[in-house]
């Protein structure tokens, strides 16, 4: 009998589920006000981003919210945009997911996120007004989420090697050359090792070779991602090591001589906080960046804690904090003023400025994100597949 | 008088009961063991094996539960090939280091050590293992960076001319010792050389020393008494050790991204076929490359006697 009450309760819950992600455009499923809150709020996050003053004491942005809120927070980190996905998938038990472009429009497409009544959201309009309807948390016009935190991907470099002529393009770490210090390149760069780097070779290429036609690094038809792959195949005679681990990025500039690669905001901080000759710029090309979303899990089960997080997550002190914390960009200018732990110079260190040269991960689909007919672009899957092969020598 | 004694007829009968029945007793006996080996081990790698049938539908990426070969088609790409053979190669490799590094130790630790130097050189052996893999991993990036303690003594004796000779052979070589694929190979072998030099050890403290003074008053010199007595009765030993460095050399996915020029072995390859690209199906059918050569590998040092020395 209970066995049977849980089936028919699952059958339900799938009918729901597929209704819901079916009916998305009926307005009536919105909630218009933030009721009283659950007690508690389970927030899927990275690593770092939801700092309650364990790791340092100066970082705590969650005391005070379940204070004031009465919601407990619960974080679940994730290591990777994959296993974010995979945890909100069908999930009834998870509130809210800090997903980064790569993996919310596939979250919005398989129904694991909902929208979000901004109107509840009184800090909505202090968000930078470059992110309040980006693409990647925004679908025919819905808000899926608040934006978060977002990166770049920047050229990092050896003052040393370059000397008084800092590079300028991502051609020193695309193309054989002589560095200023007299020597080769070759062994000497590093590219990032997620095959969302497709996307940056493509970038150099819509600059290099016009005749491509790229318009979108994200959104590339066959021909297109075939000439990236071939540029990275050159870039791969270049590389000594991919990295993928910020630390051991770090260790690599200073133990290894690597004279320029892409990387973190993150990265060139720590290492001149040390004393490394080292400093970062976004080339004449532009940068890719990350840009992340607190999303609404579909079924989540603490709704009214999630819009009060999301709420308290654009507070700028909040978003101040994180940015110090983190190397990012805060998603709220005003964070930038008078935050003690960023320092009046943090926003612009960590690429602030630079912010209309970037372009934000998202997702390759095969339709080109809705633009085009199914077929038309090469999908994420594969960038997986070839990258590995890039990689290893292929 | 009411509560013991009641009690014990009750045990009584089922020891009786049980002792009439062997196969019942056996069932019981095994009952855990195998619901965890066929059960939970060989469920997973039924539903694994299940997996490796779906595919990914090919323009949208989206996983089709079809039953097909396709993902089995796509797995032995060129570049798929390439990374079992690199895999397989640096297993092989990596084992046969182990071997001629940990023999002499095992043999010094089994005939010549006393029982102070002996508890001292096993403890050495083993100590490593109690310290974080991931330390130790990390540690041998720093000693192998070109910045790295392993070039300042290079500097020092004046040997720079042969370390760039090996660093610019071709596959092997690197911008610098730890990304290359030797300082690769150098750290797997520290890493799995206690699991050879242990087996090794145990099989030959079997070899007794009559057999090898009966040898010598047969006339046979050392080296002849090696080759026909002490070697053929390591070979257990050394078939055990090896099915050790094999398997971990053949499934670890941490020393490649840490070490050497980013290649991808097979651990790394079904990491990211089923973590970043969501390919379940191929990730799936990936795993059973390592089972497979493990299948293999096993029914030939079964013949060595392998089994008889774990």
């Amino acid at each position: 009998m209970k066995s049977r009450a849980v089936l028919l309760l699952a059958v339900l819950a799938m009918i729901v589920a597929g209704c819901g992600s079916g009916t998305s455009d009926d307005e009536s499923d919105l909630p218009t006000e933030v009721g009283e809150g659950e007690g508690s709020v389970v927030i899927v996050a990275w690593a770092g981003y939801i700092e309650r003053g364990e790791t340092d004491p100066a970082y705590d942005w969650v005391t005070d919210f379940e204070a004031d809120t009465g919601c407990m927070v619960e974080v679940k980190t994730a290591g990777t945009s994959d296993e974010m996905v995979a945890l909100m998938t069908g999930s009834t038990e998870y509130d809210l997911v800090t997903a980064s472009g790569d993996s919310s429009l596939r979250l919005i497409a398989g129904g694991s996120v909902q929208e979000v009544n901004i109107e509840l959201i009184p800090s909505w309009d202090t968000i930078d007004e470059r992110l309040q309807n980006a693409e990647w948390h925004t679908v025919d016009g819905k808000h899926y989420g608040t934006p978060y935190s977002s990166g770049f991907n920047v050229l990092g470099y050896n003052t040393e090697v370059f000397g008084d002529a800092p590079p300028d393009s991502w051609s020193v770490v695309f193309e054989e050359t002589v560095l200023p210090d007299g020597q080769s390149n070759a062994g000497r760069v590093q590219a990032y090792d997620g095959p969302i780097y497709i996307a940056d070779a493509a970038l150099y290429l819509k600059a290099t070779q016009p005749d491509l036609g790229i318009e979108d690094p994200y959104q590339l038809n066959e021909d297109q991602y075939q000439a990236a792959l071939e540029l990275l195949r050159q870039q791969r005679e270049l590389v000594g090591r991919y990295w993928h681990d910020a630390f051991i990025q770090i260790d690599d500039f200073t133990n290894e001589g690597v004279a320029a690669s892409s990387t973190w905001p993150f990265q060139t901080n720590v290492l001149q906080f040390a004393g490394e000759p080292i400093d970062k710029v976004v080339p004449v090309e532009g940068a890719t960046g990350w840009a992340d979303t607190t999303m609404l899990a579909t079924n989540a089960p603490h709704p009214n804690c999630a819009y009060m997080w999301m709420e308290h997550s654009l507070n700028p002190k909040l978003q101040g904090d994180l940015a110090a914390w983190f190397g990012t960009v805060p998603a709220v200018p005003a964070a930038c003023e008078g935050n003690e732990l960023l320092g009046p110079d943090g926003c612009a260190n960590n690429g602030a400025e630079d912010f209309d040269e970037i372009l934000f991960w998202k997702t390759p689909t095969d339709d080109c994100n809705g633009t085009a007919e199914p077929g038309s672009c090469v999908p994420y899957y594969r960038w997986t597949t070839d990258y590995l092969a890039v990689i290893g020598g292929r | 008088m009411t509560d013991a004694s009641s009690r014990q007829p009750a045990l009584h009968r089922i020891s009786t009961y049980l002792h009439k029945r062997p196969r019942l007793r056996l069932l019981l006996l095994l009952a855990l063991p195998v619901v965890w080996l066929v059960g939970v081990y060989g469920g997973s790698l039924v539903s694994l094996l299940l997996q490796s049938f779906f595919r990914l539908n090919p323009f949208s990426g989206v996983l089709e539960r079809v039953i097909s070969l396709d993902t089995w088609r796509t797995l032995f790409t060129a570049a798929n090939n390439a990374v079992i053979m690199r895999t397989v190669g640096m297993a092989t490799a990596v084992t046969v280091a182990s071997v001629i590094l940990a023999f002499p130790l095992a043999y010094y630790m089994a005939r010549y050590a006393g029982p102070r130097v002996k508890a001292i050189l096993v403890l050495a052996v083993l100590v490593p293992l109690w310290s974080s893999y991931l330390v130790r991993v990390y540690s041998w990036k720093l000693i192998l960076a070109a910045d790295g303690i392993i070039n300042w003594f290079v500097e020092r004796l004046g040997l720079e001319g042969a370390l760039q000779a090996l660093l610019g052979a071709p596959v092997i070589g690197g911008p610098s010792l730890s990304i290359s694929l030797f300082g690769q190979f150098l750290v797997f072998v520290y890493i799995w050389l206690p699991y050879m030099i242990l087996p090794i050890h145990a099989s030959l403290e079997r070899v007794p020393r009559s057999l090898l003074e009966a040898s010598a008053d047969l006339g046979a010199r050392p080296a002849f008494t090696f080759r026909k007595v002490t070697w053929p009765m390591a070979i257990p030993g050394v078939a055990a050790g090896s099915i050790f460095t094999f398997s971990l050399t053949l499934g670890d996915y941490i020393i490649p991204t840490i070490i050497g020029d980013s290649s991808p072995f097979i651990g790394l390859a079904i990491y990211s076929y089923q973590g970043v690209a969501g390919n379940l199906p191929l990730a799936a059918a990936f795993s059973f490359i390592p089972i497979a050569v493990m299948a293999v590998y096993l029914t030939v040092v079964r013949r060595f006697g392998a089994f008889e020395a774990l």
